[in-house]
C-alpha cells in the first residue's frame, strides 16, 4: 500500500515535469491522473487498490468517534442514576488478531466502548481480559460489537 | 452558538466524570468514568476553543487540533495501564462483582508452573 502511494506521488511529479508548471494545483491534477492510472493497473500490484484501505481507515475512525459518544452517554446515565445497581466483572475475550498494532487498536476501541475497559492482554496475544460495568446484559451484546470491530480492523490490515 | 454548546457540554461531561470518581465503588468502575467522560469532555472543550478562535478571531490554531488527537490516542492507554497496574498489585474487585476470568486464568498458569 505504501508503494502505491509513493508511485502516485512519483506520477504526480512526472506530470508536473511534463507540464513544467510547479504549482500545487498541477500537483493535484497529476495526483488525480496518477490515481486513475494506478486504478487501471491495479491487477499488477500484490495488495489491494489503496483507496479501499484508506476508506477502511476512515470507517474505523468514524466508528471510534461514534463509540466514544455512546460510551459517554452510558456512563452519564449510570453515574447520575440515584441507585447503583451494576454488576461489574472481568471476562475473557478470545481474539483472532495477530499483529501488535491491531491488538492495540482493538484494545483502544474496546476501552472507548460503552461499559468495557481492557485490563490485561495475555502473553500469547490470544485473549483480552475486559472489565465490564454490567456483565449480565452486556456480555452477548458486547461480543457482537467486538466482532464488528474485529472485522473493521481486519478490513484495514487485509 | 456552537462554541457555547461545545464548551458547556465538555464542562458538563468533566463534571460527570468527577461525580463518577466519587460515587463508583472500586478502582475499575471509577476508571470507566475517568477514561471515557474525561476524554470526551476535554476533547469537546478544546474543539470549542478551536472553533471560537477560527470563526471569531480568524486564527486557525493547529496546536488545539494536535492536542485533541493526542488526548484521543493516549487517554484510553492511560486508563488501561492504570487498571492493569491496579490488578497486578492486587487491588480487590468490588464485592458485588460477578466473574473474574483473569484471576481464574492466572491461577491456572501458576498451578501449571509449580
Amino acid at each position: 500500500m505504501a508503494f502505491q502511494i509513493l508511485l502516485n506521488f512519483f506520477l504526480a511529479f512526472v506530470w508536473m515535469f511534463l507540464k513544467s508548471s510547479y504549482t500545487p494545483a498541477s500537483f493535484f491534477v497529476g495526483y488525480f491522473f496518477g490515481l486513475l492510472i494506478i486504478y487501471v493497473f491495479r491487477r499488477f500490484f500484490d495488495s489491494r487498490f489503496y483507496l479501499v484501505r484508506v476508506n477502511a481507515v476512515a470507517v474505523l475512525f468514524l466508528l471510534f468517534i461514534k463509540e466514544l459518544f455512546l460510551a459517554n452517554w452510558s456512563v452519564l446515565k449510570l453515574v447520575l442514576r440515584p441507585k447503583l445497581n451494576i454488576k461489574p466483572g472481568i471476562f475473557a475475550l478470545p481474539t483472532e488478531l495477530k499483529k501488535d498494532w491491531e491488538i492495540t487498536v482493538l484494545a483502544n476501541l474496546i476501552t472507548l466502548t460503552p461499559g468495557t475497559l481492557v485490563v490485561d492482554v495475555s502473553f500469547d496475544n490470544k485473549t483480552l481480559y475486559i472489565h465490564a460495568m454490567d456483565i449480565e446484559d452486556i456480555n452477548e451484546a458486547v461480543d457482537s460489537i467486538k466482532n464488528s470491530f474485529e472485522k473493521a480492523i481486519m478490513e484495514v490490515s487485509r | 452558538m456552537f462554541v457555547g454548546i461545545f464548551i458547556l457540554l465538555g464542562a458538563f461531561l468533566s463534571l460527570v466524570a468527577a461525580f463518577g470518581l466519587i460515587r463508583l465503588p472500586d478502582v475499575y468502575t471509577r476508571n470507566h468514568a475517568a477514561s471515557k467522560s474525561a476524554t470526551l469532555g476535554v476533547m469537546l472543550t478544546l474543539l470549542g476553543t478551536l472553533i471560537y478562535f477560527y470563526f471569531i478571531e480568524n486564527h486557525f490554531n493547529s496546536r488545539l487540533l494536535l492536542g485533541i488527537a493526542f488526548i484521543f490516542m493516549t487517554s484510553p492507554v492511560a486508563g488501561h495501564l492504570i487498571s492493569r497496574a491496579a490488578y497486578n498489585s492486587g487491588v480487590k474487585l468490588w464485592g458485588k462483582s460477578v466473574v473474574d476470568d483473569l484471576g481464574r486464568d492466572r491461577k491456572k498458569m501458576n498451578h501449571r508452573q509449580s
